[in-house]
């Protein structure tokens, strides 16, 4: 089908013309723009960009959370033959500047005086910018900012722009070529400055059909678009396969609301990195703790069936009808009421990817009879690349490979071919010499390999792997995410840095999860003053140290990972954050640095002392800085040798 | 040259501006300009005496209050702040003196008449519906300009229907106002008590007052909480051009939200300016420190 997006919406304008597009919940209710509306909407915005000058081939950023007005300026942005850029609203104002200088951006599409007040900030260091236009005018009626205006200024202007030439706007949308560029992302990226990841329509497109044939997706989808639009996992559901599929995107109230919104919209395609399914989760399990001990044990007899009976129904397994009968029962009980508060009830295809996820977390949702699946992606590759088929989800694959995509493996790295490749990184040919050979692989940078059934396994970054060096393990091999991972998968602990390659044996850093862990002490009447204090409480130390051996223990039995068994760790006095550069945007933590910002405590893990004080800067929501000290206790750890092993 | 001499000119004007508009808008950053314009006295307190049987409540008081600024009334504690609330406010009735608002004098007013003039308060202890949900909670702020029948009502009928959504419309847009999406069907007893000021700030609001008494809006507040609510209470100020008349203990809030302060001590007054103007005050300074003799 090789199109572009504004080609695609007029196309949905022109057939269906009045069927709901995108909705948005404002003042308490949902209000939906139809196709017919959206494309005209876009038609002003791109007359108004076409009057302020914007050219073809000219970057446009964007800021915010999803509003439909945001969406439609990437389309009007798009319909001049612009390029937008979408970048992360959480981002503080000093990682706007490279993005910015790097396009020579000279627009900017704004969510609200937050964002406004961010890009004034560094206005200086960024000379092109020169138009900046707001969605949400609240607190900024008063500004006097050269070059700012309202979306609705923009509108108008568009709508005179277009009365006086008429045509011109609809003659570019005709003109444009699927070759064209359609959309830049910037990585987040663990090292060095972000890299703008150049995609076109065709490859935009290719692959949100690829993904749409594979799950036969319709246009009577509901999808809930919460996730931030500068990822392109967010882009790819909630634009390219709107624009694709014909769905309806819904655009919650606010940040804060998602859970809420989610019920009453029931999606019926939905994505969630496995964070987010585990933060559904967590908050039931703590809703049953506080439950009568009756309906306590309803719940949990009806799980305990449930993670037996529910993943071999929906993979189609045979089961007997004793166990049919009562799965039946307990989805009349608690699994179809369950679905419901989650507001999963209508689900029909869950994903999730970005990050492993727990087995037991994985199995938790197939049991209840949510069809959650992997897809395997990234940003590069337009996402979808692998996913999982209906009835074959397994917890530890990613899937197979859809239609259009080939997969290698090269000196164990995966290497990915597919029409959805990136164009290039822009402006930066080395980079993208590193990753796109001549005859058209992609280098993932991933660590993984094909089974039998050809589903696509993966099990770090390639990088990342390491090796154990002297001491008894000397040699073995370490695979610091597949730790990190296994520490994560409790409840209780909500980030875990793994250190190893290249030293005698492995040390941790552990983040606890405050919803849970303050949970857990307010039900050992447990007193704490804050996070800090909640961290560091004998208690919750000894609590860590339970979920690390188990750890320990869980890759004691696996020959090859034994010697990645966690001897020492300490749980940090604060949660580790994208603001102070120790995560990702997108919550990845990022080893290095933080192994070199926090170098006094991995040395004093190594060295054996049992207590190091620590004293770093730390970084505010609005950008200020402050001081945070804190003096930290190391934690030994059980590990499990080669007898106890056998016994596991 | 001559546009040299201009630019020069219009840079003085530019500076003088904040100066006069007060200083409760001076922390903004540069690129906001000054919007709000201190109009004539909305309301005159003139030579107020409140007495409860041999106790002076309050002695001779008077000030007055411009449109659109923020005027803070602070003072020790029992320096008579909350008193001389009430009796704007109607609640107490004092013996001598007057206020006039809008060019109305008068003496006795009971509540009621007062919220039917346009002001609007908020409690110190919080006085919301805890049973009752938030959106509920602010909608009891329109009552007074619900016109059907109760019957109508209560059958959700014809006009009552069209005129339970027009009221619907306004108390959403100050929950979206007050970001408290989250918690618009919640029991306000179970939010923290941060967010039910909140709620009773909106409540206050629903009245769409053109006078806005607020009795210490951030008491018992963390930071955090105060900032925000610092925030809420400016952006009323601005968005809708609300009058705020507000008592606080918290100094250097008052000194960074109001444009003019009065402040009392033991019933009577013994400063009225400019936060400046008020930090300068000997007697001020006397009554919040002592003296050492």
């Amino acid at each position: 089908m090789p199109s572009t997006f504004p080609r695609l919406l007029l196309e949905h304008a022109r057939r269906r013309p009045d069927a709901p597009a995108l909705r948005e919940k404002d003042f308490g209710i949902w209000q939906a723009l139809t196709w017919g509306q959206v494309a005209a909407l876009v038609q002003d915005l791109a007359g108004g960009f076409a009057a302020a000058g914007m050219k073809r081939g000219q970057h446009v950023v964007v800021v915010g959370e999803n509003r439909p007005r945001l969406y439609a300026c990437m389309l009007a942005a798009q319909a001049i033959g612009a390029v937008p850029v979408p970048l992360y609203q959480d981002a503080v104002a000093a990682e706007f500047v490279f993005p910015l200088n790097n396009a020579e951006v000279e627009f900017a599409v704004l969510e609200d005086q937050e964002q406004v007040d961010k890009l004034v900030e560094i206005r200086e260091q960024c000379p092109r910018l020169s138009h900046l236009w707001f969605d949400d005018p609240r607190g900024l009626r008063n500004y006097q900012v050269a070059g700012l205006a309202s979306l609705d200024a923009l509108i108008e202007a568009g709508r005179a722009f277009n009365a006086q030439h008429p045509g011109y706007v609809n003659g570019l949308i005709e003109s444009a070529q699927p070759s064209d560029v359609a959309a830049m992302f910037f990585t987040s990226g663990t090292t060095g400055n972000p890299k703008g990841v150049v995609h076109t329509h065709a490859s935009l497109i290719d692959r949100a059909t690829a993904g749409r044939d594979f799950d036969h997706l319709s246009d009577r989808e509901e999808v809930l678009a919460y996730l931030p639009p500068a990822w392109i996992g967010q882009n790819s559901f909630s634009y390219a396969q709107w624009l694709v599929c014909g769905y309806v995107v819904n655009c919650p109230e606010s940040a804060s609301t998602v859970s809420i919104d989610l019920k009453e919209i029931g999606p019926t395609y939905y994505f969630a990195p496995p964070r987010i399914f585990e933060g559904l989760l967590t908050s039931v399990m703590i809703r049953m703790e506080d439950a009568s001990a009756a309906k306590r044990w309803l719940f949990h007899r009806c799980m305990d069936l449930a993670r037996r009976v529910g993943p071999a129904l929906m993979d189609r397994r045979p089961v007997g009808f004793a166990d049919r009968a009562l799965y039946a029962l307990g989805n009349l009980l608690i699994y179809g009421p369950l679905r419901n508060t989650l507001g999963l009830s209508r689900v029909r295809v869950a994903y999730t990817a970005g990050e492993a996820i727990g087995p037991d977390l994985f199995t938790f949702y197939r049991a209840i009879g949510v069809n959650l699946k992997q897809l395997y992606g990234s940003t590069e590759t337009a996402v979808f690349v692998c996913l999982q088929p209906d009835h074959q989800a397994r917890p530890d694959t990613v899937g197979v490979p859809i239609s259009g995509v080939e997969i290698r493996v090269d000196d164990g790295e995966v290497l990915v071919r597919s029409p959805g490749l990136l164009k290039e990184y822009y402006k930066n040919p080395t980079a993208t010499a590193e990753v796109k050979t001549a005859d058209g692989w992609y280098r993932t940078g991933d660590a993984g390999f094909l089974d039998e059934q050809g589903h696509l396994l993966i099990i770090d970054r390639a990088k990342d792997v390491g090796r154990i060096k002297g001491g008894p393990d000397d040699g073995a091999m370490f695979a610091p995410k597949y730790v990190e991972n296994k520490l994560k998968f409790f409840p209780y602990i909500k980030e875990a840095v793994a250190f190893g390659d290249q030293r005698e044996r492995v040390c941790a850093f552990l983040n606890i999860d405050f919803e849970a862990v303050s949970n857990w002490a307010e039900h050992r009447n447990l007193p704490y003053a804050g996070y800090a204090d909640l961290a560091a409480k004998p208690e919750v130390l000894e609590l860590m140290r339970e979920c690390v051996e188990k750890v320990n223990a869980d890759l004691a039995a696996n020959e090859r990972l034994a010697g990645s068994q966690i001897s020492r760790f300490l749980v940090l006095h604060k949660e580790l954050d994208a603001d102070d550069g120790e995560l990702t945007r997108t919550r990845k933590v990022r080893r290095g640095h933080i192994g070199q910002k926090y170098a006094v405590l991995v040395d004093a893990l190594y060295e054996g002392r049992e207590r190091q004080h620590i004293e770093k800067q730390v970084r505010f929501e609005d950008g200020r800085t402050g001081m945070v000290a804190a003096d930290l206790r190391m934690q030994e750890a059980r590990r499990f040798g080669r007898e106890e092993r056998k016994a596991a | 040259m001559s546009s040299d001499i201009a630019a020069g000119a219009h840079e003085r004007i530019d500076s003088f501006a904040p100066a006069t508009v007060g200083p409760g808008i001076l922390d903004q950053p540069a690129h906001v300009g000054a919007a709000r314009k201190i109009g004539p006295v909305v309301l005159d307190v003139r030579n107020i005496s409140l007495r409860f049987g041999g106790v002076k409540a309050l002695t001779d008081i008077s000030f007055d209050v411009r449109e659109h600024e923020i005027r803070a009334i602070i003072g020790p504690n029992g320096a008579g702040k909350s008193s001389m609330l009430n009796c704007i406010n109607g609640v107490y009735q004092p013996q001598e003196g007057s206020i006039t608002l809008r060019g109305r004098t008068f003496r006795h007013m009971n509540s009621r008449q007062v919220a039917e003039m346009g002001i609007a308060r908020t409690f110190q202890n919080l006085a919301l519906f805890k049973g009752m949900s938030v959106l509920d909670n602010i909608m009891t702020g329109r009552n007074l300009r619900m016109k059907s029948n109760l019957l109508l009502q209560a059958l959700r009928v014809g006009p009552a229907q069209r005129e339970e959504i027009a009221h619907r419309e306004v108390v959403e847009r100050i929950i979206d106002f007050l970001e408290i999406q989250p918690w618009r069907k919640t029991p306000v007893g179970r939010l923290p008590y941060g967010l039910q000021k909140r709620v009773d700030l909106g409540r206050a609001l629903a009245m769409e007052p053109q006078l806005l008494l607020l009795d210490e809006p951030m008491a018992g507040m963390n930071v955090e909480e105060k900032q925000d609510m610092s925030r809420f209470i400016l952006d009323v100020n601005d968005e809708f051009g609300t009058t705020i008349v507000l008592i606080e203990h918290d100094m250097g809030v008052v000194m960074d939200l109001s444009d003019r302060v009065v402040v009392l001590d033991y019933g009577r007054k013994i400063g009225d300016g400019t936060p400046g103007e008020v930090r300068a005050n000997e007697e001020v300074i006397r009554a919040y420190l002592g003296t050492s003799h």
